[in-house]
C-alpha cells in the first residue's frame, strides 16, 4: 500500500536493546510504529509510512535497527 | 455573519431602542392577524439574508389585513439560498426621518459612524449625495462618550428637542455596535405618534471572528453555534471538504470552489488560490473546482482533497500549483496527488496536467514526479506560464 | 539601506515557545537576525535556541535596546500581549496572530498611534531586507529564504504573506532584487496601510520602484491611488490584483479573513480602475511583474 516509503525494521537489533520497540514508537511524529506481537519488537502500521516526513528520529534511535528507504530514489 | 432583522432588532430593544409596533409571524394567517391588530398600512418583511433574496424583493407593503395575507403568502416562498425565510417581520409603516449606520474604515483604522435624514441606505446615499451625509470617527480603545453622538446630531442639523432626544440613541447604537464585535450596522429611525423614535428598519452584521466571545448573546438569540449564516447553504462537496479538513487536524483543507470547466485545481491557500485561479481563466482554462491546501498537510489529507475534486463528473485533468512555499512540503503534496491519482486507477502522468509547488522539500518532489512520469516546473517558471502550461494540455474554453 | 529594519536592529518574539514561533526563531537566526529575548508566560527562565524567554516584555526592556517585537501568541492573549509591547516602549509590532476581531486590531493600533509606535498586521508575516535582517515568519527555512529574496531595487507591499515569497522570487529570478517586502496583512484593519508605508520607500535610497499585491476587500488601494494622485512619487508602483474571478460571485469569502467582498464599491476591477487612473501600472499577470517594473523603472531614469 505505501508507495513513497519503506521502513525495514532489524528485529534481533531491535529485541536486544531493552525499550528500544517502545521508544521507536515515541519517537515517530506520524505514528509509523507500532509495538509487535512478540516480546520487544516493533512493526510498521502500513497505512501510516507514507506519511514519513523524513525526519530521521527512528535511524537516529537505533541506527542498526531501523532503515527508511524512499522508494522513489531506487 | 448576518442577523435576521428580528433579531437585530431584539438586540436594540435590549439596549433601550424599540423598534416599530409589529410582530413575527410565521404563516399567512398570522401575517393577516398581525396586520389586523396593527390596524392601517403595514409593511412585511421577509426574514432573510441572501443578498439574492434582497434582490427579489423581500420586502412588501400592504394597505390592510387581506392584502398582507396575499403578500405573506408571495415572500414566504422566497429562496434565501436554499433555505426559507425565517418567518414575516409584519410592522406598522411609519416613515423614516434619518438613517445611521456604523463600521470599521479601513483607512483611519476607527469605527466610524454615519448620519443622513435622506431616505434609503446610507451607502446609496453617500454614493449619490455626498453632501447628504455626516460623518464622525470614534475610538475603539476608549469607551464611548455622548458628546461624539451630540457632534453627530448637530452635524446632522437636528436642533433642540429633537437633539437631545436622537443623541442617547445614537450613543447606544454605538456602544452596542462596539460591545457585540458588529462590522455593520445600519438603523433607520422614524417618529411615533407620541413623538418617541423608534427603529423602522435595521441591519447587523456580527464579525465571524468575534463570535466565540459573544456566544452568550447568541445563545439569548436562540442563534446555534454551528448556524454558519452563510449566504446560501453548503453544498456537497463543500460539506465534504470541511469533514476532510476535520477529521485530519494537519494543515488547513479548503476553501474549496466549483465552477462548471474541466480542470480540477488542487493550489495553494490564501492568496494563492485567488492568483492561480485568475491565472488559469486568464489563459482561457476553465476551472472545474479548486480545493486549496494550506499550512502542512499530512499525505492522506492531499490525497483525499484531490480525490475529491476528481469526483465531480467532467475533471478530466488536474493541475497542482502554489506560490512558492515555505510550510507547506511539496514533497508530501506531491505524494498526496499521486497516491490519489493512482488509487483511483489513473496513471499520474497522465491524470496530472502540471506540478507547480517550489519551496521546502522540492528535491525530494522533483523526485518523487520525475519516477512517476509527471510534468513539473520549479520557481524559475511562474504561475503563469504554468497555468498556460496546464490550460495547453487540457484545453481551452470552446475547444 | 531598506525601511523600517536594518542591520543592527533587535526584536523579541513574544509566544515564543509555540510550534511556530520556534521554527520562524530558528530560522531568524539562521539569516542573522538578532532576537534579544522571546516572552512566554510562565515559562521564563527557559532558552530557545540560545535565546533568553521571560514572563514579562518589561524584563527585557529594562536592560537592554528593543526596536521590535513579533507578536504571535494565541489570538485570546494576542491584543494584550500588543499592548504590553506598545506599553513597553516598542516602535514597531507585527503581529502575525490571525483572526484578531477587528474591534481590537483598531484598539491596538490606536493605542500604538497614542504612544507613536507603528503596527504591522496583524494576520501577516513579517519584513525582510534581503541579507540584512529578517524580522518575523516570511520565506520559510533560511536556505529558501536566500533563494527567494535578494537584495535589490523593488520595495514590495503584500496583503498575502505567501504570495509575498512569490513575488520577491519572480523579481529576484529577473535580477531585480528588493530594497525590502512587507508582508502588511490581509484583515480589513491593519497598522499599516501600502499609502501608509510610501513615504518610507520614497524616502529610502535604495529602492527604485513598489509592487503591490493586493486581494478583494478593503479600501486600501483605493487609498494608495489617492496618495499617488496626489503625491509626486519618484517611485513608479506596479500592482497585482488577485481574485478577478470573484467579480462574477460577489458575496462569497475565500482564504483569508480580509478578502470578503462586501460591496460592489471594493470589487477587483474597481480597484484596477482606480490604480490606473492614478498612473499605477497593473499586471494582467502575476508573470508580467518583472518585466513591468523593468520599463518602468528605465521610463522613469529616462525622464530624469
Amino acid at each position: 500500500m505505501a508507495m513513497f516509503i519503506r521502513v525495514d525494521i532489524e528485529d534481533d537489533v531491535v529485541r536486544k536493546t531493552p525499550g528500544l520497540a517502545k521508544k521507536l514508537v515515541e519517537v515517530c511524529p506520524v505514528n509509523i510504529f507500532k509495538l509487535g506481537s512478540a516480546e520487544g519488537t516493533a512493526e510498521t502500521v502500513e497505512e501510516n509510512v507514507d506519511e514519513c516526513t523524513l525526519c530521521d528520529l527512528c535511524m537516529q534511535a537505533s541506527p542498526e535497527g531501523v532503515r527508511v528507504v524512499k522508494l522513489y530514489e531506487s | 455573519m448576518r442577523f435576521y432583522e428580528s433579531e437585530a432588532k431584539k438586540l436594540l430593544a435590549k439596549h433601550g431602542i424599540a423598534p416599530v409596533p409589529g410582530k413575527l409571524a410565521i404563516n399567512a394567517a398570522d401575517a393577516e392577524r398581525i396586520a389586523s391588530e396593527l390596524g392601517g398600512a403595514v409593511v412585511l418583511k421577509a426574514q432573510v439574508i441572501s443578498p439574492a433574496a434582497f434582490k427579489a424583493g423581500a420586502v412588501r407593503t400592504a394597505a390592510n389585513a387581506s392584502e398582507a395575507k396575499q403578500a405573506a403568502d408571495a415572500l414566504l416562498r422566497l429562496d434565501d439560498g436554499g433555505r426559507r425565510p425565517q418567518g414575516i417581520l409584519v410592522e406598522q409603516r411609519i416613515a423614516g426621518a434619518c438613517s445611521i449606520a456604523f463600521t470599521y474604515d479601513g483607512t483611519r483604522k476607527r469605527p466610524v459612524m454615519a448620519a443622513s435624514t435622506s431616505a434609503g441606505s446610507i451607502e446609496r446615499i453617500a454614493d449619490e449625495h455626498p453632501d447628504r451625509v455626516v460623518r464622525r470617527h470614534f475610538s475603539a480603545l476608549l469607551p464611548f462618550s455622548d458628546y461624539l453622538a451630540k457632534e453627530l446630531v448637530n452635524a446632522l442639523g437636528w436642533k433642540g428637542a429633537e437633539s437631545t432626544a436622537l443623541t442617547p440613541v445614537v450613543s447606544r447604537l454605538a456602544q452596542l455596535f462596539l460591545k457585540y464585535d458588529l462590522t455593520q450596522l445600519e438603523v433607520t429611525l422614524g417618529k411615533l405618534d407620541d413623538g418617541k423614535l423608534a427603529a423602522v428598519d435595521c441591519r447587523a452584521d456580527m464579525e465571524v471572528e468575534g463570535r466565540r466571545r459573544q456566544k452568550a448573546v447568541l445563545e439569548e438569540l436562540g442563534i446555534r453555534v454551528d448556524d454558519s449564516r452563510a449566504v446560501r447553504e453548503p453544498t456537497p462537496f463543500e460539506v465534504e471538504a470541511a469533514k476532510i479538513d476535520v477529521e485530519d487536524p494537519r494543515g488547513v483543507a479548503g476553501p474549496v470552489v466549483e465552477f462548471d470547466g474541466n480542470i480540477g485545481l488542487v493550489i495553494g491557500a490564501g492568496g494563492g488560490s485567488l492568483t492561480l485561479t485568475d491565472a488559469v481563466r486568464r489563459h482561457g482554462g476553465r476551472p472545474a473546482n479548486y480545493a486549496a491546501l494550506g499550512g502542512n498537510p499530512s499525505v492522506k489529507k492531499a490525497a483525499r482533497l484531490t480525490k475529491l475534486i476528481l469526483s465531480k463528473p467532467g475533471v478530466e485533468k488536474i493541475a497542482v500549483m502554489s506560490n512558492v512555499v515555505s510550510n507547506t512540503r511539496a514533497d508530501l503534496v506531491a505524494r498526496g496527488v499521486i497516491k490519489a491519482v493512482t488509487e483511483l486507477g489513473f496513471k499520474p502522468a497522465e491524470k496530472i496536467a502540471i506540478f507547480r509547488v517550489p519551496g521546502a522539500w522540492e528535491a525530494d518532489a522533483f523526485k518523487i514526479l520525475e519516477k512517476y512520469g509527471v510534468e513539473y516546473c520549479d520557481r524559475t517558471v511562474s504561475i503563469s506560464e504554468a497555468a498556460k502550461r496546464a490550460v495547453d494540455k487540457i484545453g481551452k474554453i470552446g475547444r | 539601506m531598506g525601511v523600517l529594519v536594518h542591520k543592527d536592529f533587535t526584536f523579541i518574539v513574544q509566544g515564543i515557545t509555540g510550534r511556530e514561533a520556534l521554527n520562524f526563531t530558528r530560522e531568524c537566526l539562521e539569516y542573522g537576525s538578532k532576537i534579544v529575548g522571546g516572552v512566554t508566560p510562565g515559562r521564563g527562565g527557559r532558552e530557545v535556541y540560545g535565546v533568553p524567554v521571560y514572563d514579562t516584555v518589561r524584563e527585557i526592556t529594562t536592560t537592554r535596546k528593543v526596536d521590535g517585537s513579533v507578536v504571535t501568541v494565541p489570538l485570546a492573549f494576542a491584543p494584550d500581549a500588543a499592548f504590553e509591547a506598545v506599553d513597553a516602549g516598542i516602535r514597531l509590532i507585527v503581529i502575525i496572530t490571525e483572526g484578531i476581531p477587528r474591534r481590537d486590531a483598531a484598539a491596538i493600533i490606536e493605542y500604538a498611534d497614542l504612544r507613536g509606535a507603528r503596527v504591522i498586521g496583524p494576520n501577516c508575516l513579517g519584513i525582510i531586507v534581503p541579507d540584512v535582517c529578517r524580522f518575523g515568519s516570511l520565506g520559510g527555512p533560511a536556505v529558501d529564504c536566500r533563494k527567494a529574496f535578494k537584495p535589490g531595487v523593488v520595495g514590495v507591499m503584500s496583503r498575502s504573506g505567501g504570495m509575498t515569497t512569490e513575488i520577491c522570487n519572480a523579481l529576484s529570478t529577473a535580477g531585480l532584487g528588493e530594497s525590502t517586502a512587507i508582508s502588511i496583512g490581509g484583515d480589513p484593519v491593519i497598522g499599516s496601510t501600502y499609502a501608509e508605508l510610501m513615504p518610507l520607500f520614497e524616502a529610502d535610497a535604495d529602492t527604485k520602484a513598489i509592487v503591490i499585491y493586493s486581494e478583494p476587500g478593503g479600501t486600501a488601494e483605493a487609498e494608495l491611488a489617492r496618495w499617488a494622485k496626489e503625491n509626486k512619487s519618484r517611485l513608479p508602483i506596479v500592482a497585482f490584483v488577485a481574485g478577478r474571478f470573484m467579480d462574477d460571485m460577489p458575496g462569497m469569502s475565500f482564504g483569508h479573513a480580509g478578502t470578503v467582498v462586501e460591496t460592489k464599491v471594493d470589487s477587483p476591477a474597481d480597484k484596477i480602475r482606480r490604480m490606473r487612473e492614478a498612473g499605477i501600472a497593473v499586471a494582467d499577470e502575476i508573470g508580467d511583474i518583472p518585466r513591468l517594473v523593468k520599463d518602468r523603472i528605465e521610463a522613469a531614469a529616462a525622464r530624469g
